[in-house]
């Protein structure tokens, strides 16, 4: 037993070790990154296991987008496949239709981009409701708003209506999607823990307090959804050009579910949990995938478990240190010094 | 004229069945401030039962719709016990996630155990009736009466019962109930009980009305009578009957008088424009926010 604890300490204190070094990130990233270009272009792996990787990237974008929502702000948002499918279909339809054929490959990173700004413009609308409505009246305006955007596109001709929109080419690759991923973890990280992002949590802990405190709440809250709004386009607009078929039953509650449950597994307000939370759940669905329909049993039923025996899920606003930036390391070793050393 | 009334009389059917389920919503609410969005798939599991019940055991409908309530409220109550229960005094979002993991193993399983869908046969002897222009069905007729029958029992249950006495204590102040003697976990049971019930018997009378069934039919079903339960005020049982007639009555005129496709787009742009207006429902109250 003490053998085991000893052993057990020794690998906390070399993990506690490992996250202050703080080079080891940024080279880690880029190890993976050229990682993802040498797989892609040499096809090392297999291409199921390249598609579940994929998948993991732009999960871990949506499941940070909406962290930076639910968990940060505090807010109960349900509709963000909504603004997945906004930047999806925007996306798609300017690599099929817009741009010219021989220049998509090119001009991919500006179609996603632009299924990113347009996702936050709709994200703006959803904003206002949050000034007067919170809690679960804003959860039915989010609500409602994913199932006005589905039922718009069903009901839009030119997008295909409720038959899909295909025509896209695989455009997403290994390497686009890190490249995107990292860049969500690596903005929604700087909004997080900068001056902005201490107005954003103080909306969590009390949004009164917050308003007396000067911060401006309303700003606050259109720019958290903007940012989250925009993010979620840009994996939607990846999304589209991996599966190379959209329709609107794919952005709908169930999508929604898939991301709230990615987020809450994860632990809400850390963004090493949204990445844990997304990969686990998009790694442990293809795993049991021989299961089959009982693999859709078991899911919910750990889901349930670890929401019992671990409610505010695996990370449950804890970080890595790799993503805390230095003074705040220091500012919170301070502050346990001066409580007495704990 | 008889257009508008034949819709009028769709429009109550359809309410009916979205009040019922969103009473389960707005009771769990009022007591434990919970979204049990498991309670959708409850409804689901009630229209299942009603197949069973129908087609493996071949009873009538009197003992089909008894077997499908009780069934369905059993199974609210062991949901409570083992999934919502330990989960009390956790924050409030682990719940709901809890919640929608209930959900989805329902629904799952349902799925893995009848993987097509199914279909109810008639439980009852069907007779149209012809007045003024609009033809009006029995089973109609029958779905309308019961609910309100069903609506006006909880109603009672809830005013004049003790039951309904400690319900109301325990969604006044969780904490201060138990100190004067109300069993807060029977109290709590019994909510549930009732709620899920109630939403198993409107899966009968959707199974009924609408014939075909499938394990997924809870989700939507079910996310509209939880709007409903938010248009009437969330916590507030009558406000949760008005909003389910309410949603079921734009839905139905919506369907009426535009093409179908944009019914779920101006449904929810209405219940939008209430909401921004009316930001706590018709007959919530804003509660005060303290600092």
């Amino acid at each position: 037993m003490e053998n085991r604890e000893g052993v057990f300490n020794k690998i906390r204190q070399f993990w506690g070790r490992l996250m202050h070094v703080r080079w080891l990130l940024p080279a880690l990233l880029g190890l993976v990154f050229l990682a993802s270009l040498v797989i892609h272009h040499f096809d090392l792996l297999d291409l199921y296991v390249q598609l579940v990787l994929m998948y993991v990237g732009i999960n871990i974008i949506l499941a940070l987008s909406l962290n930076l929502i639910n968990g940060y702000m505090g807010e109960f948002s349900v509709g963000h496949a909504g603004f997945m499918a906004v930047g999806a279909y925007i996306a798609s339809w300017l690599t099929v239709k817009v741009f010219p054929v021989h220049l998509t490959a090119c001009l991919f990173p500006l179609a996603v981009l632009a299924g990113g700004i347009g996702a936050a413009l709709v994200g703006l609308i959803v904003a206002f409701p949050s000034f007067k409505t919170r809690g679960d009246y804003l959860a039915i305006v989010t609500l409602a708003f994913g199932m006005i955007v589905k039922s718009a596109i069903e009901n839009i001709d030119v997008l295909g209506g409720p038959r899909g929109f295909l025509g896209m080419e695989k455009l997403s690759t290994l390497p686009w999607v890190f490249f995107w991923a990292a860049l969500s973890v690596w903005a929604i990280r700087n909004i997080v823990y900068s001056n902005f992002g201490r107005g954003v949590l103080s909306i969590r802990e009390d949004e009164i307090a917050s308003d007396l405190m000067s911060v401006n709440t309303k700003e606050v809250k259109i720019i958290v959804f903007v940012v989250s709004s925009f993010f979620a386009g840009i994996a939607g607009a990846l999304f589209a050009h991996l599966l190379q078929f959209i329709s609107p039953r794919a952005f709908d509650i169930i999508k929604s579910t898939d991301i709230l449950i990615m987020v809450y597994l994860g632990g809400i307000g850390s963004i090493a949990g949204s990445i844990l939370g997304a990969t686990i759940y998009t790694v442990l669905l293809e795993v049991l995938r021989p299961m089959g329909v009982w693999r859709m049993v078991l899911m919910p039923l750990m889901l349930v478990m670890l929401m019992i025996f671990r409610p505010r899920g695996i990370m449950g606003l804890k970080e890595f240190s790799w993503f805390i930036p230095v003074r705040d390391i220091f500012a919170s070793i301070r502050w346990r010094e001066k409580r007495g050393g704990r | 004229m008889s257009y508008v009334l034949q819709q009028l009389m769709n429009a109550f059917q359809l309410g009916s069945i979205y009040a019922l389920i969103a009473l389960g919503y707005t009771m769990v609410y009022g007591i434990l401030t919970m979204i049990n969005f498991a309670h959708g798939d409850l409804f689901m599991v009630g229209a299942f039962l009603c197949f069973v019940a129908a087609v493996s055991l071949e009873l009538s409908f009197v003992p089909v719709i008894l077997i499908s309530m009780f069934g369905t409220a059993l199974l609210g109550v062991v949901i409570e016990r083992l999934a919502y229960k330990p989960l009390r005094q956790a924050p409030r979002v682990s719940a709901i996630i809890t919640a929608l993991g209930v959900g989805l193993f329902l629904e799952n399983l349902t799925l893995a155990l009848n993987p097509y869908p199914k279909q109810i046969p008639q439980l009852m002897s069907h007779t149209t009736w012809t007045i003024l222009g609009v033809s009006i069905s029995s089973l109609q007729i029958f779905i309308i009466v019961l609910s309100l029958l069903l609506m006006l029992i909880l109603d009672l249950i809830v005013r004049k019962t003790m039951v309904g006495m400690a319900m109301r204590a325990i969604s006044w102040d969780k904490a201060i109930a138990p100190l004067m003697g109300v069993p807060i976990n029977l109290i709590i049971s019994a909510t549930f009980a009732i709620g899920a019930g109630l939403g198993g018997a409107a899966g009968v009378m959707y199974g009924l009305a609408y014939p075909v069934i499938d394990p997924y039919m809870g989700i939507m079903v079910g996310w509209k009578a939880f709007i409903s339960a938010v248009v009437g005020g969330i916590g507030n049982i009558r406000g949760a009957m008005i909003g389910g007639y309410i949603l079921g009555m734009v839905e139905i005129m919506v369907v009426a008088f535009f093409p179908s496709t944009y019914r779920d787009i101006v449904a929810f742009a209405l219940l939008l424009a209430l909401l921004i207006f009316r930001p706590y429902g018709i007959l919530g109250k804003p509660y005060p926010q303290k600092v």
